[in-house]
């Protein structure tokens, strides 16, 4: 086997598997950056893929095979951006303990989902999707030798809506006002109250900003990878997500190389039959390379990363 | 003082029933009977004999995985990886289960305590990492959950067995399970762990609130920076506190793995015991009594949930129930506010 041949054995899973970790990992950024903990991310991206699979399902004689996916995607994050309120109020209004409200969080989007489910189509789990997204060759790009190939062919358009949404939140929280008052409520909420920032609203946006991005990472999700929804199509992702953003140190450029760093990594216990030197190679290692190696980075393997100052905190006006 | 415990009481009792109210509501929506509904619950938990062996069943694993929730709690940590530790415990158990033949005094226990020490390791690591390190222990929790997970299923496939997707069960020495108990309750699942699960809340409320050790575990959870200053080891006592924790889920682990299964199979996805044990541990509000209850009460949910279909509800409304209860909790300052009106108004 060529080394291109390889490259483009391994690289096409590996952005498969990391567009929804990219997409929800990146509303990671957007909640924890504004001071509020999102554990809630794994319970955001089964919103996404519930809403996206029942739309698909529902709207396909309406909308067609091309615009169907696209649809579905877009409704599922609004619905994940709405759902994601209530973290908003609990954890800015009500002062919950955030964590504990991510956990409900998660708790209650699978029994909303299955319940729903059960509601509608009378069993645990739905059908098939009838327009799931295919992949294609990006025009022009894919005829560019030896990255064309690898990169361009064989790909999905959302994989690279995802990566280029990275740039564009890097951009949005290092380079414009709205992004330095995201990060200035989650560093001292106190000093940015002081400004005349309004800082529950910032977090409210911010966290329904995640609840967006985590409705498109679970309903891309569910449209590439899984194609229905049941109990167990989401499991594990969002807090994979989580440790994307972690591991990425809260920034959206570092989120999404881990992110793909961990798509690269569960591709390789699919694709391992078909590579030479990892054929031999007991799958239960590959199942277990990014969680040891998240765990490993965080201790300290790639130096410090520091949370948001005020994270995890309700800001309380004139408390000190 | 008195009214503060008092309203420490009620929000718990507040937020079970707003739960249940709100399960009451999306059965009206959706064109069911609340009163059918509940009363299916009912009867699903405690109809006969048969159901209240389940409950208790249900319980036992609860109560342990709340306790380890709730332990690591009230020394400031956040131990979402109770499910990995559960998992770990159950594979050790089994392991030691089918692996020896030995008399029931030594192999039970053994089998409880192999249970108890994987548990314990599993919890030992993010608690050395964050007592030496400063890495979040809720992130580290949550990446273990999964090494366990995949861990577990190689072993059962390649060392426990050859290729199989379950173990053989354990041998009768190493069982929970009673004839008596088993027949008594008309054949359900109930084991004698239930009373192992009571002896650990015991254990769990004398040391933290009757021994030294178990005052410096709190201490560090109100303010590590006092309690290093009043001279106390802060790191030892995090990494004793996530051990302990790791030992409760452990042995929540054994339970499923001696008693309620006998064995252990392959599988695709989380037991949600220790997950369950997040929701236990807050309703009962870290404390032992507490966590005994908030146990019996999600016990009888999820139990008596299977018979929901007879009202033709889905049993997933029990899971919003519960999701709901956890947010009530979470929110108890909008409860503390809406009660501080209230008896305003009532002055």
């Amino acid at each position: 086997m060529s080394l291109l041949e390889m490259l483009q054995t391994m690289i096409p899973p590996a952005l498969f598997f990391a567009a929804p970790l990219i997409f929800t990992a990146l509303g990671g950024v957007f909640s924890e950056r504004s001071g509020v903990v999102n554990i809630g991310l794994e319970g955001l991206m089964v919103m996404g893929a519930f809403v996206g699979v029942v739309f698909n399902l529902t709207f396909y004689d309406v909308f067609g095979d091309t615009w169907t996916p696209w649809i579905s995607i877009l409704v599922a994050a609004v619905i994940s951006a709405l759902f994601s309120l209530l973290h908003a109020l609990a954890s800015v209004t009500f002062r919950a303990d955030q964590v504990v409200s991510g956990v409900a969080i998660n708790f209650l989007a699978l029994g909303i989902g299955v319940f729903l489910i059960k509601q509608w189509y009378g069993k645990g789990q739905t059908d098939m999707v009838e327009a799931p997204f295919y992949t294609t060759n990006i025009p022009l790009l894919s005829k560019i030798p030896i990255i064309g190939p690898i990169f361009f062919s064989n790909t999905y358009w959302t994989t690279w809506l995802a990566i280029l949404l990275a740039i564009v939140v890097y951009l949005i929280i290092f380079k414009t006002p709205f992004g330095l008052r995201l990060r200035s409520v989650g560093e001292h909420p106190m000093a940015a109250d002081t400004l005349g920032i309004n800082v529950a609203k910032m977090r409210y946006i911010a966290v329904m900003l995640s609840g967006f991005m985590g409705g498109l990472g679970g309903s891309v999700y569910a449209l590439t990878i899984a194609l229905d929804f049941s109990h167990s199509t989401i499991s594990g992702q969002g807090f994979m997500s989580l440790a994307a953003m972690i591991f990425g140190k809260w920034h959206p450029l570092g989120a999404m190389g881990a992110a793909l760093f961990f798509g690269f990594a569960q591709s390789l216990s699919v694709i391992s039959a078909t590579i030479p030197f990892l054929q031999n190679v007991p799958q239960v290692y590959l199942l277990i390379a990014p969680y040891v190696l998240t765990i490993l980075a965080l201790a300290g393997f790639i130096g410090r990363a520091d949370a948001p100052k005020a994270l995890g905190t309700p800001y309380i006006k004139g408390s000190r | 003082m008195s009214a503060n415990k008092a309203i420490n009481i009620l929000i718990p009792i507040i937020s079970v029933l707003l739960g249940l109210i709100a399960g009451a509501i999306i059965m009206l929506v959706f064109g069911y009977s609340p009163v059918e509904g509940y009363k299916a619950l009912w009867e699903g938990a405690f109809g006969d004999i048969y159901f209240i062996g389940e409950t208790v069943r249900q319980i036992t694993p609860y109560i342990l995985s709340g306790l380890a929730v709730a332990f690591a709690f009230r020394t400031g940590l956040f131990n979402i990886g109770v499910e990995g530790q559960v998992i770990v415990g159950w594979l050790a158990a089994v392991w030691i289960g089918v692996a020896f033949d030995l008399p029931m005094i030594v192999h039970l226990p053994l089998a409880i305590a192999a249970a108890a020490l994987a548990g314990a390791f599993w919890g030992f690591i993010p608690g050395l990492l964050k007592a030496k390190l400063r890495v979040h222990e809720v992130i580290v929790t949550i990446m273990l959950n999964y090494t366990a997970l995949y861990i577990a299923n190689h072993i059962i496939r390649n060392v426990i067995t050859e290729q199989k997707d379950r173990t053989e069960s354990v041998a009768k020495s190493a069982s929970l399970q009673a004839e008596w108990l088993t027949e008594w309750t008309q054949y359900s699942t109930m084991h004698m762990g239930i009373i192992l699960a009571l002896v650990a809340a015991f254990l769990m409320w004398f040391l933290l609130e009757k021994t030294t050790r178990g005052f410096e575990l709190r201490a560090v959870g109100f303010n590590q920076h006092a309690s290093n200053y009043a001279g106390m080891n802060v790191d030892r006592n995090i990494i004793l506190s996530m051990v302990i924790s790791g030992a409760f889920a452990g042995i929540a682990g054994a339970m499923e793995g001696l008693g309620t299964f006998g064995y252990m199979s392959v599988r695709s996805g989380f037991t949600n015991i220790g997950f369950d044990g997040i929701a236990v541990a807050l309703l009962g509000g870290n404390t032992a009594l507490g966590v005994v209850l908030a146990a019996g009460l999600f016990g009888s949910l999820k139990v008596g949930a299977l018979n929901m279909p007879l009202a033709g509800v889905p049993t997933e409304l029990v899971d919003i129930v519960v999701a709901l209860i956890i947010f009530f909790v979470a929110s108890s300052y909008m409860i503390r506010w809406l009660l501080s009106r209230f008896k305003k108004e009532g002055k």
